[in-house]
């Protein structure tokens, strides 16, 4: 198929940015997204002009590396999947297609659709573990979880970090990522003593970021490749409220 | 052998210095005569962890909470995304909480045997010692482990065993065992013990009077180059499958830590044997730039079968029962579909090969899920395999819940990396080597769900304890950022860059990738010859000058430039290619993952020579356009008896 692409070009942080257009022939349906990029790497090569600089690593939807504005949706059409996942029989012949890098305030653009989001990993600094040293641990088996229990926090520790909940708030808020992590550690023993410890501070170190503040659009589980649910934002701000009360001795 | 003399000249043996005594004695023992840093000590030490993967966030986790300083750095823009976060199946650990007969014995032994006599029967007890402890530890961590309804943790069994040990997170192990490592080294980052470098590659070893003593390192957004110097030096950088451009692996795996270090005196160890997973997605066309793997826990359930007549084409739920030839539980009655990695790989392509591979390019065989769903309810298999049925069906197009599955190997993992030591020391004094990256567990085959539990036991539970072995045994003087090792290493790096650069030909780097996996799949892939393995040697030095002379890489080395990182790993795969063919070439036996065709039993099954190979190959440099060095470490089997693998 024959594709027109608009891809946003930016050479460094500094740059200003702005809209390319390029012409695509022969792409294949069951080639993936960025098998498509491939390809325009190859063309813009051919014509010694410098590729688009994107990110990628796995091409399985697991390492969160990947991550583009497809006509403004986070990871594209297809829900429940990332950029990388997304195959072309999902577009048609002639489409015309618009990339660009997440817009997120705390994610600044590095290079064309590469975004920065070491903010994301400051947030986990702030708590998103449990505290032991290696070695010390019990037998594993001297902890009993019941299995819905820890279906849930499986639930939840499926994020993989990938930026999509923010890029597609409004707010540009990094709420569904934070709750995830709050969210798995919280619903599993092992986690209840830094419990309350933990959303403070992850909570606090993503305002700090410059994240904008949750009002409950719901548009990041929608673009979440892994699905992760709104209730889990209720209950980290249930969390929150208790921990800023003090009400935290159940 | 000798006919090849002049490819290799032989050097002197290596020595794996494995301690005395008992097989189960050998690592409390040793553990208890190691020197010890005393704690106010520690801080003056400086520990580099090359990689962020299960043994880079590990060992540098640990050294952290010891006190060590420690730079860690991956090439990724998180340490969270490390390969490892892309392992499926699960991790085995001797746990017997199935009480179904396991026991570090036999995990040992099923691993040594899986292996095919080709690894170092110390260091596979010690892993198998050590698996019990990486699952409390990674409990502890939070890692949701999946659970029966009483709350116990569960099991499952897993290929080429009769056991029920591999603990799983649903379809995602790697990624869960991944982020209870990431957070615990999140939380030594936090509290300054660690200092993290996110992409950033290294891009040379700093080696001074013989010591590894840092690391070159380029900052991959700024193009800054810099020294780090430290009093050891640990490359946990994973796994070289993309020498065959399509395998299972991330596309940003690369040899290039282990192949500048190996250029700096580092032994390279079995770079021939790697592994080909049975069952992944078949190849839909020549945009391919990757492949995914379906993991094997699909062969608890699944049947493998192909239609007995070559070039029948009837849908597959078309094909009667008379008419599916299920060929692993004909011919391997007792092991049936789960057979080790190799033994399925082999098999499925020589049904291919023999005309009857299914599919639109006929280059699949089936796995097929209609009896375990009678059996067991769709609801059952949902909840086991749901999310890998989903990954195949958002690939292919195709509903697998309706139709069989379509599966081909893959390359997926290398067991060949640097040689170390029983303490996982490299014989360059001060460089350890973990993971995926060095050679030392899984001799000629891996069994599947053992690099996990690798990689945590090195990271978590050995080099811990051999690094701190070491530095208490240290006496050395600070390097400066003049001496002539470092400033001539930066410099190396620079130059080549710029030759990179230089070059301003008409290919990409991505098209000399594809032609280097082709000549390698081809004539170094599955099955090999003394003819295939020749002509791969011939193709694979047209590739190296055309590479040399006729790549285009745009830009600069100032900013980000992905092109650039991307030419230089490009490099480095065809230089290991020609050691990888050179090494399965020597090798006139087949073992494991490495068949030679030449030597294979009358119904075509691996047949090794113990009388000549059984030993460690280890390739060591010297210099550009000389014949390497091939030092041998003989392999004495005292546990185990050596016999033939047989899983019929
Ligand atoms: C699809 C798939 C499924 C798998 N499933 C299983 C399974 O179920 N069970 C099992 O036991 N094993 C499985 N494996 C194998 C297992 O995942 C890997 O062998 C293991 O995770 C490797 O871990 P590692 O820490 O050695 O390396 P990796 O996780 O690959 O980490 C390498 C690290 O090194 C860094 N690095 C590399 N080069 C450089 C450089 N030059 N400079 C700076 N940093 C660098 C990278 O950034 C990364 O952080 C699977 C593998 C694949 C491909
Ligand atoms: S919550 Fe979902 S969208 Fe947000 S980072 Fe995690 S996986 Fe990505
Ligand atoms: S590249 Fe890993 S999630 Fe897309």
């Amino acid at each position: 198929m024959k594709l027109h692409l608009r891809v946003w070009r930016q050479s460094s942080a500094e740059d200003r940015g702005r809209f390319e257009d390029y012409e695509l022939d022969d792409v294949s349906p069951d080639s993936s997204f960025l098998e498509m990029l491939d390809l325009l790497n190859e063309q813009l090569l051919e014509q010694r002009k410098m590729p688009v600089a994107f990110d990628h690593d796995c091409r399985e939807g697991i390492c969160g590396m990947c991550g583009l504005m497809i006509d403004g949706t986070a990871h594209g059409p297809v829900p429940g999947h990332t950029v990388c996942q997304l195959h072309m029989r999902h577009f048609k012949d002639g489409d015309r297609i618009v990339i660009e890098p997440w817009r997120v305030a705390a994610f600044p653009v590095v290079q064309d659709l590469v975004v920065d989001r070491g903010s994301f990993d400051r947030i986990l600094q702030r708590g998103g573990f449990i505290s032991f040293a290696t070695g010390t641990a019990p037998e594993a088996n001297s902890i009993l979880i019941p299995k819905d229990r820890v279906d849930t926090a499986m639930d939840a520790a499926t994020c993989i970090g990938c930026g999509a909940c923010a890029a597609a708030c409004p707010n540009g808020s990094a709420t569904l990522f934070t709750a995830a992590k709050i969210g798995h550690l919280g619903h599993l023993p092992q986690g209840q003593p830094e419990r309350y410890q933990r959303v403070m501070g992850m909570v606090g170190q993503m305002d700090a970021e410059g994240f904008g503040g949750c009002t409950n659009v719901g548009a990041c589980t929608s673009v979440c490749p892994k699905e992760i649910g709104q209730d889990f934002i209720s209950q980290m701000n249930r969390d929150y409220r208790r921990a800023v009360l003090g009400r935290t001795g159940d | 052998m000798s006919e090849h003399g002049h490819l290799w000249q032989n050097g002197p043996e290596l020595d794996g210095q494995i301690p005395p005594g008992a097989i189960e004695n050998k690592w409390d023992d040793l553990r208890f005569s190691m020197k010890l840093v005393a704690p106010a000590n520690r801080r003056h030490y400086h520990v580099i962890v090359v990689g962020s993967g299960l043994a880079g966030a590990s060992v540098a986790t640990a050294l952290g909470e010891q006190g060590y300083r420690v730079s860690c750095f991956c090439f990724q823009d998180s340490p969270r995304r490390a390969h490892s976060v892309a392992a499926q199946g699960g991790i085995n650990a001797a746990k017997n909480y199935r009480n179904d007969g396991d026991s570090i014995r036999r995990l040992f032994y099923d691993t040594v045997k899986g292996g095919d006599y080709r690894s170092r029967e110390s260091n596979t007890y010690r892993l198998a010692q050590i698996s019990t402890e990486i699952i409390d530890q990674c409990v502890a961590q939070g890692v949701p482990f999946a659970r029966e309804y009483g709350g116990y943790l569960d099991n499952r069994s897993f290929g080429g065993v009769q056991v029920s040990r591999t603990f799983y997170a649903r379809g995602q192990t790697g990624q869960q065992l991944l982020l209870g490592a990431y957070q615990s080294l999140t939380r030594q980052i936090a509290a300054g013990q660690v200092e993290m470098h996110v992409r950033s590659e290294m891009l040379d070893l700093i080696v001074v009077d013989g010591i590894a003593r840092g690391i070159v390192v380029r900052n991959l957004l700024t193009g800054e180059i810099r020294a780090v110097l430290g009093d050891a030096v640990v490359l946990a950088t994973g796994g070289y499958s993309n020498v065959f451009f399509l395998s299972t692996n991330a596309k940003g795996c690369n040899v290039t830590a282990i192949w500048r270090a190996y250029r700096k005196g580092a032994v390279f160890a079995n770079p021939c044997y790697t592994q080909i997973h049975p069952t992944c997605i078949p190849p839909s066309g020549s945009h391919q730039s990757k492949l995914t793997l379906m993991s094997e826990s699909l062969r608890n359930d699944g049947r493998i079968w192909v239609p007995r007549h070559p070039g029948d084409t009837r849908s597959p739920n078309a094909v009667p029962e008379p008419d599916r030839y299920y060929f692993l539980e004909e011919k391997y009655p007792s092991f049936g579909n789960l057979v080790p990695r190799d033994v399925a790989s082999r098999n499925a392509k020589q049904v291919v090969d023999e005309g009857m591979g299914v599919g639109p390019q006929q280059n699949g065989v089936y796995l097929d899920f209609s009896e375990a769903m009678e059996r067991l309810g769709r609801g059952t298999i949902e909840q086991r395999y749901g999310n890998l049925f989903d990954m195949y069906h958002s690939i292919t197009g195709e509903d697998p819940y309706a139709v069989p599955m379509r599966i081909y190997p893959a390359v997926h993992y290398t067991m060949g990396g640097l040689w170390v030591d029983y303490q996982l020391q490299s014989n360059v004094p001060g460089l350890f080597v973990l993971g995926e990256a060095n050679f030392s567990d899984h001799g000629a085959n891996r069994l599947g769900a053992s690099a996990l539990m690798q990689g945590l036991a090195d990271g978590y539970f050995i080099a811990p304890y051999t690094i701190g072995n070491y530095l208490a045994g240290i006496d050395q003087t600070a390097v400066t950022a003049d001496a002539p090792e470092v400033t001539g290493a930066i410099a190396d790096v620079r130059n080549r860059l710029s030759a990179l650069l230089g070059i301003q030909g008409r290919r990409t780097a991505l098209s000399l990738h594809r032609e280097l996996g082709q000549i390698m799949w081809e004539q170094c892939g599955m099955a090999r010859t003394a003819e295939s393995l020749s002509t791969a040697q011939a193709q694979l030095q047209g590739l190296r000058e055309s590479f040399w002379n006729e790549l285009y890489v745009p830009g600069d080395a100032g900013s980000l430039n992905q092109n650039l990182e991307f030419a230089g790993r490009v490099a480095d795969l065809i230089e290991l290619g020609e050691l990888l063919v050179l090494d399965a070439l020597h090798r006139e036996e087949s073992c494991g993952g490495h068949f030679r065709e030449e030597s294979q039993t009358a119904d075509g099954e691996a047949k090794r020579n113990d009388e000549e190979f059984s030993y460690v190959a280890g390739w060591a440099w010297q210099g550009e356009g000389a014949a390497p060095m091939l030092r041998r470490e003989p392999l004495a089997f005292e546990a185990v008896r050596l016999s033939e693998r047989s899983y019929s």
